[in-house]
């Protein structure tokens, strides 16, 4: 066991992977001797050589379509989009190409490739190194949605995603890069792509989150036993394609309560999917409305991000307000 | 434009001092090749007609491009087809009915069902890559499945083929720009067929023809009379041998032309001069490949006429056993999303099932392909 911060958490999970598989290859903008913009990829030319970890061309789209022409031809790519805000120009190339191959080819051809992209606020990145863009991904058939929370889940989840025949979009929140530390086995381990994680046991409210807010939400969860005895179950979704749909319903049921806390636009995010699930599936069990805890339906400011992201006062406004619905 | 190669004269003289360099069978596969996708073509008009598939690609006036480039590349090359590259795939012997039950959508199509008609995808026996729709994204596919190669010390050429439209697409720029970079062992093919649907040349670029887009990326380039099979082979010959020995990306520019339709949709002659099609059509390639033959004393017009109705014979063959054959199941839809079928996808189609079997299957409609 190491205690690592989140960005070493995936450093050592890139290596782990690039020992055991040779076909596995690093690239993406200034990830080479520069070792990435937030240093993810340090050291990874330098001891596996330039075939292995290497830059490319400043251009999103090039990168994707060129993993994909990797994936298919016996690689296993990781590539990097620097800022998940700049994966836009490679959309169609997730979203039409590497999505779909494996179904428009009757499974011939196959794209089992990472991109791994920081994501959301935190850093007083503005409009254009801020954003959460999981719902746009997660609406598509074909790609799975993976976001870590902890220096554990980031190990794990990567090689878990790296070994997975499918594409995975791998976004990492940028905030916890060192923000937080914590235990990681060494070697390799993976964590399962479609199992969420308890955070927090509790029988009065369930809160559903993930990446950056599960820090925000334990921390309110916490304010909320102390402040007024209310005990609140922690689910962190890891997964958000494939989603453990059991899992969330399960959690749903224990008490009656909900709240989804994501840093990302309300409006068609992914809080909608999860309120709608609960909704189809378990409305006999609601004590009370569920509530969402997001970003607001405005582009991201700069100045006054800690306003636009949601904070444990927030979070605290929303557990009360279903506890005492 | 840059001087433009061609081998073959219209009245199927070559060259003087030309050596096509090919046995006298390979001629003659090359020019029966052709003859089926002529085939395959009349054929495929008379089944959308007729309203039996609902789309297809007609390739004429385009098949020495095809054929040439195919006739230059091993079964261990890859291929990256456009949607109009029907005679890549015939020459090295995908089976016309493997392609006849794309066109049907039907339980034996490759891609079952799932995709248009034309979207053909083969493994065997050689790689004729998954083809989409969107214009110019297999371009860097291409270029990553060639880096793969070369990483791995293969000597493997990656052929692309794309339209004139294609070159202003984002995957051209992004395509070009990393197989210059990193060398890698690609042959962009440019088949300027004068038309992107009812688009011409001057809307679609200012640049002096297509292959000249090359020099900006640091690439070799080569512009050839694509009507000339002879000179497609050469071009795509030598570029494959420069990416073979680690030189690097070549952009070849056919120039071709569109004698019919973007599509069995569209009436070209809303947007094309009738006196240039006339022009084109005594330059038509098959017809030049044919003199060629006879020149060569290897082809009487008895024999073209046995070969043309074989090959008709071959292509109706193909469609009667395609349309035969049952439709996809349902479980089609649901599978292949994943390598696994994830629960939630899997709940969806149990729901069908019993929805069917509960309420009837779903009305097919009428819809049809505008484009």
């Amino acid at each position: 066991m190491a205690n690592l911060t989140l960005i070493q958490a995936v450093n050592d999970g890139l290596r782990t992977v690039m020992k055991a598989d040779d076909s596995v290859v690093v690239f993406g903008e200034d990830v080479g001797p520069k070792g990435g913009v937030f240093l993810a990829t340090e050291g990874l030319t330098a001891d596996f050589g330039e075939s292995r970890c290497f830059d490319t061309p400043l251009s999103e789209d090039g990168i994707i379509g060129t993993a994909i022409g990797m994936a298919m031809n016996g690689l296993r790519p990781v590539a990097e989009i620097q800022f998940q805000d700049f994966i836009f120009p490679a959309f169609d190339q997730i979203v039409s190409e590497a999505a779909k191959l494996r179904y428009r080819s009757g499974g011939q051809y196959t794209a089992p490739m990472v991109i791994r992209t920081p994501y959301g606020g935190g850093i007083r990145g503005g409009l254009y190194h801020s954003q959460s863009g999981e719902a746009y991904f997660a609406h598509t058939a074909g790609l799975k949605v993976v976001i870590p929370s902890t220096p554990h889940d980031a190990k794990g989840l990567l090689i878990a995603s790296i070994q997975d025949p499918d594409p995975v979009l791998f976004m990492e929140p940028k905030a916890l890069y060192r923000s937080v530390k914590g235990e990681v086995p060494e070697g390799e381990y993976t964590v399962d792509l479609s199992t969420l994680r308890t955070v927090r046991q509790g029988g009065d409210v369930t809160i559903y989150c993930y990446g950056a807010m599960v820090p925000v939400v334990e921390r309110a969860a916490a304010q909320a036993a102390e402040q007024r005895g209310i005990d609140c179950l922690v689910v962190d979704l890891r997964t958000l394609m494939p989603l453990d749909e059991e899992g969330v319903l399960e959690a749903a049921k224990q008490t009656g309560r909900v709240v989804v806390v994501h840093e990302a636009p309300r409006f068609c995010g992914y809080g909608a999917e999860i309120s709608a699930l609960i909704a189809e599936h378990c409305i006999e069990y609601m004590e009370a409305p569920v509530r969402r805890v997001t970003g607001f339906d405005t582009p991201f400011p700069n100045t006054l991000e800690h306003h636009y992201l949601p904070d444990d006062r927030r979070v605290l406004d929303a557990i009360e307000s279903v506890y005492d619905f | 434009m840059t001087d433009m190669l061609t081998v073959l004269a219209p009245d199927g003289a070559t060259k003087k001092g030309f050596e096509a360099g090919l046995p006298d069978e390979e001629l003659l596969h090359c020019y029966r090749t052709m003859l089926l996708v002529r085939s395959f073509d009349e054929i495929c008009l008379k089944l959308q007609r007729s309203g039996r598939i609902g789309f297809s690609i007609p390739n004429l006036g385009i098949e020495a491009t095809q054929v040439g480039a195919a006739s230059a590349l091993r079964k261990t090359d890859w291929i990256f087809p456009s949607y109009r590259d029907f005679g890549m795939a015939l020459y090295h012997g995908i089976p016309a009915v493997e392609m006849m039950h794309n066109m049907f959508g039907n339980a034996e199509d490759s891609a079952k069902g799932r995709q248009m008609p034309v979207h053909f995808s083969f493994v065997e026996p050689i790689h004729f890559y998954s083809i989409s729709s969107p214009i110019g994204t297999h371009l860097p596919h291409a270029v990553g499945a060639a880096h793969a190669s070369k990483l791995r010390g293969e000597d493997t050429v990656h052929l692309v083929s794309f339209g004139d439209g294609g070159t202003s697409s984002l995957g051209f720029h992004s395509g070009m720009n990393f197989a210059a970079v990193w060398k890698s062992p690609v042959v962009f093919l440019c088949q300027n067929n004068g038309y992107a649907i009812s688009c011409p040349s001057e809307q679609q670029t200012a640049s002096d023809g297509y292959a000249v887009k090359a020099e900006a990326y640091g690439m070799p380039h080569a512009t050839v009379d694509g009507n000339d099979l002879f000179a497609v082979r050469q071009a795509v010959l030598e570029a494959a041998e420069r990416a073979r020995r680690g030189e690097g990306p070549t952009l070849i520019e056919a120039v071709t032309f569109r004698m019919g339709g973007h599509s069995t949709s569209d009436d070209p002659t809303k947007y094309v001069p009738a006196e240039l099609v006339e022009e084109w059509k005594q330059k038509d390639p098959v017809d030049r490949f044919r003199r060629f033959l006879e020149r060569k004393g290897l082809m009487t017009p008895e024999e073209n006429d046995a070969m043309r109705a074989d090959t008709l014979a071959e292509i109706d063959r193909a469609a009667k056993a395609a349309e035969a054959t049952a439709a996809p199941g349902l479980e089609t839809i649901f599978s292949d999303v994943f390598a696994e079928v994830p629960s939630h996808i899997r709940k969806q189609g149990e729901f069908l099932f019993d929805l069917s079997q509960r309420r009837g299957e779903a009305d097919a409609g009428d819809g049809e392909f505008p484009l």
